[in-house]
């Protein structure tokens, strides 16, 4: 680690990362910073840096996630740090273990990392205080995905210049998605303006609290938006009917060129992934000059780096 | 020192309240096998030596308390709390009589079930336990339940407990087939499609906390209908707990045209609302949800107004394995026989009811409600007595409570009055000591 980057994450005063909700903006810039550094480092032929060697982390995903859990694998092993995945949505969690027994499982190996994914909202705060060593949200039910916000927030800055002052459209299943939360509380932290696109029955109550403006019509809310943000269609959450059908869905929020017209030229256009294309996004804009989305993968890794290597300073032992 | 159902005693100079006479002044109150003999205003009267004298200066003496939502693990989930446990937890609160719930395994819903709640508590209880039996066959919400067997047996009333009955047709069947036997139907008020996805309170709140919400719609919707099917049928009903202040608007409605209603609240609405929950805690997650403090205080009104008549415990033991879990995954319910009475008085200190409406909501309403014995210390009443000082202040620590299960909402609360003699039938079944 660098002077400079070791003085920036003296500035990171959490022992875990479990939201964007407690960062200051200072917190939230010196993350991008550090995540600005990586992004070099990963574009080196070598890739290593020494920063967490010997030490262990775990991913422990309680759901699914091929692409989120390979980026922090990469973050983790580029550090040199020695990474094991579990996956436990099939087995002990069925055998009628609970989130806390897990914990103890895991808090006897002594890791030093533990990144965790889970379909509950508060699922991995509560196991953070369980557990000795630092943990890092990597998603909570329709809670938080501070990651995925750093890295769109890093994107951005990357290819507009700054984040203060933009307007950010975030557009479609906002109800059920971690990533618009994240996002809404990172963005207006640092003074972009958000606000939100979706169908009324995908509006989650008390939102204009949080967003100050809230639109159900995508030629409304994009209108002059320097940012375009797609969520997921999240229809494994959906218990109920919450849209008539897919197809009348792509109809009036799907993104394609004529909504897309109503932003402002050149407009970012940003998805998390994975994509279901044709439903939220038509494969052409997805697949066009104004789409980020495979940067943002890249810079996915760079934010986890920046992450690992910001709690790596309040590790024990140093 | 425990006082003899044999011997006479005297419970002197203390405040007594009993709302059923609307008295509220300092006096002696004299047991004498098992029942109050008389009632000394003053409390300067001496008396033989044969009688046990209790100092009960600075205290208030009033009919123990009922508590008219109690769910107890037996049978089926003995390791949460039973019959014994759940009356030792009952004594240590101040409460004489426990209406226990049909949620069990199996469910109170055969006359033979009910004999057995009665044996059970008769051998291992040491408050009076009367059970409520099911309005529905294994609380399903579709057959409806032997309700005149059940009444023989000596269910005091009907509920399908943490159930809601939403097919509106069985729902009037039952209210004016219960009439028949003098049927009261406790209902709680929930619609289970609307309220599905939600795990708290709907609003800025769970969706901040990335939660599921329940609107109060989910409530009120129920409480609707079911007003109508009483006015329909002229069925007798209870709204078991509302939470929310169109509810009782509702309720106050429904009084208003003179129909056959009634509405409890659970000590967890008066006294807390949905920002308690922090950072996603379980012990705080019930069923209907704690709601915002708007609501909370719309209940205090509606408690001190009359609208509702009774405050309830709702305690629903729940163990480790149940609540170890993401807010959003962990079972509803929060135990408080032990912390009905020092909640409630957090009301009074504030100013927000007066003594007489807390003894009245914990006490002689529910009895009158539900037709039984207690609820007042009038002469030739059976001695059933709560005897607490209104203002020691004190700290809960939940390792000392006597429930088995530990699921209480006021982990550490601060509360200021406390038990110090709880009789049942003359027996003292309760001392407060500080060892």
């Amino acid at each position: 680690m660098s002077a400079e980057s070791s003085k920036e994450a003296a500035i990171y005063s959490h022992r875990h990362l479990l939201g964007i909700e407690r960062l200051t903006p200072e917190e939230i810039v010196t993350l991008l910073d550090l995540a600005d550094e990586a992004v070099g480092v990963s574009r080196q032929v070598e890739k290593k840096k020494a920063v967490l060697r010997g030490r262990t982390q775990i991913n422990l995903f309680f759901e699914a996630s091929t692409r989120t859990q390979s980026s922090f694998e990469i973050a983790g092993k580029r550090l040199g740090a020695d990474v094991m995945n579990m996956s436990v949505a099939s087995s002990s969690v069925k055998k009628g273990e609970t989130l806390i027994d897990t914990a103890a499982t895991l808090n006897a190996m002594h890791p030093d990392l533990l990144v965790v994914r889970h379909h509950a909202a508060g699922a991995v705060a509560l196991l953070a205080r369980k557990v000795e060593c630092s943990v890092v949200n990597a998603g909570d039910g329709a809670h938080e995905h501070p990651t995925q916000a750093l890295l769109d927030a890093l994107t951005i800055r990357r290819n507009i210049g700054r984040i203060e002052g933009l307007t950010v459209a975030i557009c479609g299943d906002v109800l059920h998605s971690r990533v618009a939360r994240s996002n809404i509380l990172l963005l207006s932290a640092l003074n972009a303006r958000v606000r939100v696109v979706a169908p009324p029955t995908l509006l989650p109550v008390g939102i204009e609290n949080m967003v100050p403006e809230v639109f159900t019509s995508m030629k409304e809310g994009l209108k002059d938006a320097d940012v375009v943000m797609m969520l997921r269609l999240q229809r494994e959450r959906m218990s109920g009917s919450f849209i008539p059908s897919v197809r009348e869905y792509f109809r009036y929020y799907g993104l394609d060129q004529e909504k897309l017209d109503y932003a402002k030229p050149g407009a970012l256009v940003m998805h998390p992934g994975p994509m279901n294309r044709g439903v939220e996004i038509d494969p052409a804009i997805a697949d066009g000059p104004q789409s980020v989305i495979n940067e943002q993968v890249e810079m996915g890794v760079a934010v986890r780096m920046a992450v690992l290597e910001a709690l790596a300073a309040h590790l024990p032992n140093r | 020192m425990m006082a003899d159902s044999n011997k006479p005693t005297v419970l002197k100079g203390g405040r007594i309240v009993d709302p059923a006479r609307h008295i509220d002044a300092v006096g002696d109150l004299i047991i004498i096998d098992g029942r109050v003999a008389a009632t000394e205003a003053g409390g300067n009267e001496s008396y033989p030596g044969t009688f046990e004298t209790i100092d009960c200066r600075g205290a208030v003496v009033a009919p123990g308390l009922v508590d008219m939502r109690v769910f107890v693990g037996e049978p089926g989930f003995e390791h949460r709390e039973t019959f014994a446990s759940a009356s030792h937890a009952a004594a240590a609160g101040g409460i004489t009589t426990i209406v226990t719930m049909p949620d069990t395994e199996p469910p109170i819903d055969e006359p033979a079930l009910v004999d057995f709640v009665h044996r059970r508590a008769r051998d291992t209880a040491i408050v009076n336990v009367h059970p409520m039996a099911a309005l529905t066959k294994g609380l399903a919400g579709e057959e409806m339940a032997e309700l005149g067997l059940l009444r023989e047996a000596g269910a005091v009333a009907f509920t399908d407990g943490r159930n809601t009955v939403t097919n509106a047709r069985v729902m009037r069947r039952i209210l004016t087939y219960a009439q028949s036997v003098d049927g009261l139907i406790v209902h709680h008020t929930e619609d289970p499609d609307l309220a599905r996805a939600g795990v708290m309170n709907e609003g800025e709140t769970a969706t901040r906390l990335g939660l599921g919400g329940v609107p109060r719609e989910a409530e009120v919707i129920v409480v609707e209908r079911d007003l109508r099917l009483v006015a329909l049928t002229g069925g007798r009903y209870h709204a078991a707990q509302i939470s929310c202040a169109d509810s009782a608007a509702a309720i106050a409605a429904a009084k208003g045209r003179g129909l056959a209603v009634t509405a409890g609240v659970s000590i967890n609405h008066l006294t807390l609302n949905e920002n308690d929950i922090g950072a996603y805690r379980t012990f705080f997650k019930m069923s209907p949800p704690l709601r915002s403090e708007d609501d909370r205080m719309a209940m205090v009104a509606a408690l001190a107004e009359g609208t509702i008549d009774v405050v309830v415990s709702s305690h629903d033991p729940q163990d480790v394995e149940t609540k170890r879990h993401p807010f959003a995954e962990a079972a509803d319910g929060a135990i408080g026989l032990e912390t009905l009475l020092p909640a409630i008085l957090r009301l009074v200190h504030s100013g927000d009811i007066d003594l007489s409406t807390a003894i009245r909501a914990l006490s002689t309403r529910p009895a009158e409600i539900l037709g039984i014995e207690a609820g007042t210390l009038r002469t030739g009443a059976r001695a059933d007595v709560v005897v607490f000082a209104p203002d020691t202040p004190w700290i809960l620590d939940e390792t000392k409570m006597r429930s088995r299960a530990k699921n209480t909402p006021f982990e550490g609360a601060r509360f200021q009055g406390r038990v110090l003699r709880t009789m049942v039938a003359g027996l003292t079944r309760y001392t407060y000591s500080d060892t």
